[in-house]
């Protein structure tokens, strides 16, 4: 395992992508081809059903090692990972077996057969013979949730590389439904399962933010608007009366929307579609955050299906029966798009409604109110434009809702996980209420590296009390808190609910004396 | 206040040491260990910057820690420096020091009065680290100890190990015509990359870490060949080097200039994979100059203390797992720690 674990060990450490790459390279180069295709189906997510509890293991290690409980706790709050903290605190090895990657899988999923005895001492033995960040791989295998840290694009891109091969045939051929134990590594990649050119995908077209006044775009006649919608974008390919789902980071999500799926395979003809994603209930957009509770799943539970259907919005079309469109004018891909729409009645698969205007204004007013459909704001794209490859400025512009800001004091500090463990990285804000403090927010993000690391300090210096992994801080930083949304709740101390928080910018210049006020935050609310 | 009889068939122990905000004072020989505040005397267990403070009226500390004091402090300080295990008296008190192994001049100060010792460790390690003079330990009836790394998953491989990761890394490097920079604490950590890499290729490091190579070299401590690299200058023809920068520089586009390069973190936090990612280095080894987990218990047992005191590191965690482990422990504030952490890493010295 230990050509396996140098990898891991490169992937973990490095975020360079180009550094990521070269060790992918050298593993490609120094593995065996049936610890390649393990890489694979572990990064497909097809790993062996758990075999072994991990409180077990984590009673085992402390046994081991013979400390309290309430230490390898503290430890595990340390390191953020439960099979990284078992690596960590077991004693050195006292011997070392070397066994490929393969060979470990094959022992981990015959365990399912062994009794608890057994499946003890080989866990035991395992510890003993692999140095720490082979243990901590072994742990994370027995565990079932091993995770490498790249990107499907990056390990793509590394395979085409290496092999030369297309990126897309092989994202399709390693995205489908293969076994360990019915293909060979060198016949995956190439496709040999698959029809790759069924499924290919062509790269999104892109939009800049806008950046002129809308005056300066011309008469607003030569523009198409629509809502700027904040779901899954895809593309959405049927051929040969096989439908395949793309979503921008190139990933294959078919299988994430089913109910889409089964529509489009009632439709006829062949045509590639791009489109938005999105929870659409009641005739009603709902927020991503739904959206959200639906992805990356492995099964989908007809609860949730019932809960949260997802419907298509569609925007344009990129090829029809075998012929690329790309290059006509969106007009004409826009009529066509509304034709093929228009005679395919379905439940869950809409147009992106065109808004219609006649001056600048109207539309102002219309993002304005972006926020009461759950949208992001506007989309302008030139009636004459062709569907680009990538981003190209000028064609498509995307014209999103400022966010509100309200300046807030940081009141409590908790550290993050993984990567951020050694730092506090989720604040929770407070705004004034009279001549107290009443919590409003938890935001992570919006902070550099650097700023983390200074608030971390303040936080060291300034804990006031600690309630687990929580710590009260003196209320002295203040931040500028963006949201997109704002409305009344129950849940919150404040009374109200933020949709979105995140920070902004550290406001240095500011003093807890000059924070915002609830009442007047409660303004907002329309 | 305490006060001492001598009694025929037992011995009332007075408190020797005193925790005070001016930083651990000793009570009969009125000087301080490690002050943080100015004092009329103070002891120095080692030259880092949180254990030796400017505008103390005199110094005392081992010799070879007097020519890191004055490149620090100033070359005008009053400082007089002993050797180790040489003995001298200060009102009544009997002070030596003792290696503590953390870098080069480090000691542990012993403290003997009326038949009572009292051992202030400074920092230390139990790791010989193959330049600096190794650990002694030291029996005493009162330990004062750091616990930096006082939780269980803190546990270094041995230093030809640590040494063979670091070579592996560069050679890797090498093959991909990348320059490999280290970055690691000057005054400790720098030597002894320096010395892990003897014979892997040229050496470069920064002035500040070729500041303090000389105060090494001024007591006869044997360094590998280096040159000075100066970053403002042009550096676009560095190729396949070894590169040691202080840890002041780990963001700086200073370094980012250096051309096709690869970065590590050499510190004991790089333990922990978040930590190692956190720090968005390339690599990260986890070499360290203080005592791992093993070594810190190791230590506190053997010295067979009565009494521990805890001052900087996993103080609550570790003060606990003492006291159930039946050694009486206790946490104390001190203001070390502060300035090498923020370096290496916020994990708070208060937790």
């Amino acid at each position: 395992m230990k050509v396996f674990a140098r990898l891991i060990n490169a992937l973990d450490s490095t975020n360079k992508t180009g550094l990521k790459l070269e060790a992918i390279e050298r593993f490609l180069t120094d593995a065996v081809d049936s610890d390649k295709l393990w890489l694979l189906a572990l990064f497909t997510g097809k790993r062996p059903k758990r075999n072994i509890n991990t409180a077990l293991m984590k009673q085992w290690a402390i046994e081991l090692v013979n400390i309290p409980e309430w230490l390898f706790q503290e430890s595990y709050a340390s390191v953020g990972d439960l099979g990284e903290t078992i690596a960590l605190v077991l004693p050195p090895p006292t011997t070392y077996t070397e066994r490929t990657l393969t060979e470990w899988m094959n022992l981990i999923i015959g365990l399912k057969e062994k009794t608890e005895e057994e499946k003890k001492d080989f866990v035991l033995q395992a510890w003993d013979s692999l140095p720490t960040t082979e243990r901590f791989i072994f742990n994370k295998l027995l565990g079932g949730s091993f995770r490498l840290g790249i990107s499907s694009q990056s390990l793509i891109n590394a395979l085409a590389k290496h092999y030369s091969l297309e990126a897309n045939t092989i994202t399709h051929s390693i995205m489908g439904d293969w076994k360990m134990e019915d293909v060979s590594f060198d016949k995956l990649i190439e496709g040999e399962y698959t029809d790759t050119q069924l499924s290919k995908p062509y790269p999104f077209c892109l939009a800049y933010a806008l950046e002129k006044e809308l005056e300066d775009l011309g008469d607003i006649k030569t523009w198409q608007a629509e809502y700027k919608w904040d779901g899954i974008r895809g593309q959405l390919i049927k051929r040969d009366g096989e439908v395949f789902i793309w979503s921008r980071g190139e990933e294959l999500v078919t299988e994430q929307f089913p109910e889409v799926k089964t529509t489009l395979l009632q439709w006829p003809g062949n045509f590639v579609l791009d489109g938005e994603l999105l929870v659409y209930k009641q005739k009603q957009v709902l927020n991503f955050s739904e959206l959200q509770k639906r992805l990356n799943r492995k099964t989908l539970s007809k609860k949730m299906l019932d809960d949260l259907p997802v419907a298509l919005f569609v925007y344009d079309l990129l090829e029809y029966e075998g012929e690329d469109w790309r290059n006509k004018t969106l007009q004409e891909r826009r009529e066509k798009v509304e034709a093929l729409v228009l005679t395919n009645v379905s439940e869950n698969i809409k147009l992106s409604q065109v808004i219609e205007v006649n001056d600048w204004d109207a539309l102002k007013a219309i993002r304005e109110n972006a926020r009461l459909v759950n949208s992001e704001g506007l989309m302008l794209k030139h009636k004459g434009s062709p569907y680009h490859t990538g981003r190209k400025k000028g064609d498509w512009w995307k014209w999103k809702i400022d966010p509100l800001t309200i300046d807030a004091v940081l009141i409590y500090a908790q550290k993050g996980s993984g990567r951020r463990s050694a730092y506090y990285t989720d604040y929770t804000f407070a705004v004034k209420q009279g001549d107290q403090l009443v919590t409003i927010a938890k935001a992570y993000s919006g902070l550099t590296d650097k700023e983390i690391q200074e608030v971390s300090r303040f936080v060291n210096k300034n804990a006031i009390e600690k309630f687990g992994p929580v710590r009260t801080v003196k209320p002295e930083l203040v931040f500028e808190i963006a949201f997109e949304g704002i409305g009344f709740s129950s849940r919150h101390k404040a009374g109200v609910a933020l949709r979105f928080p995140r920070i902004v910018r550290w406001r240095k210049d500011k003093t807890v004396a000059d924070i915002d006020e609830i009442e007047e935050i409660k303004k907002l609310i329309r | 206040m305490c006060f001492t009889f001598g009694i025929a068939f037992a011995i009332v122990f007075t408190n020797m040491i005193k925790f005070t905000p001016q930083g651990i004072f000793c009570v009969q020989g009125g000087f301080y260990i490690d002050p943080w505040k100015p004092v009329d005397m103070a002891v120095i267990t080692h030259g880092h910057a949180d254990h030796a403070r400017w505008g103390m009226k005199k110094y005392l500390c081992h010799t070879d820690t007097v020519p890191i004091l004055k490149s620090r402090i100033s070359e005008d300080i009053d400082v007089t420096g002993i050797g180790y295990n040489e003995t001298m008296t200060i009102n009544g008190v009997k002070l030596s020091l003792h290696p503590a192994g953390h870098i080069i001049g480090s000691a542990q100060v012993r403290l003997e009065y009326k038949g009572k010792v009292t051992v202030i460790s400074g920092d230390y390690k139990t790791q010989d680290d193959g330049l600096t003079t190794p650990f002694e330990l030291v029996k005493c009836n009162e330990f004062v100890s750091e616990s930096t790394f006082g939780l269980p998953i803190y546990n270094w491989l041995p230093v030809a190990e640590q040494n063979k990761q670091m070579q592996d890394w560069v050679l890797q490097n090498q093959a991909n015509g990348k320059n490999s920079v280290f970055i690691g604490y000057s005054l400790g950590k720098a030597q002894r990359i320096m010395k892990a890499m003897e014979g892997v290729g040229p050496l470069l490091v920064h002035y500040s870490i070729g500041k303090l190579n000389q105060a090494y070299e001024t007591v006869g401590v044997r360094l590998p060949e280096y040159d000075i690299v100066d970053l403002r200058e042009d550096v676009k023809h560095l190729d396949k080097a070894i590169i040691i920068m202080p840890p002041a520089l780990v963001d700086s586009t200073a370094i980012r200039k250096i051309p096709n390069m690869a970065n590590a973190i050499c510190s004991g936090w790089m333990q922990v994979r978040g930590a190692r990612r956190w720090r968005s280095a390339d690599a990260g080894f986890a070499i360290s100059d203080h005592a791992d987990w093993r070594g810190l218990n190791e230590v506190i047992k053997a010295t067979g203390a009565e009494k521990v005191y805890i001052t900087h590191g996993q103080t609550a965690v570790f003060t606990q797992y003492l006291n159930e482990n039946g050694i009486a422990a206790e946490e104390v504030k001190t203001e070390f720690g502060a300035e090498e952490e923020v370096i290496e890493n916020t994990t708070p010295a208060a937790e």
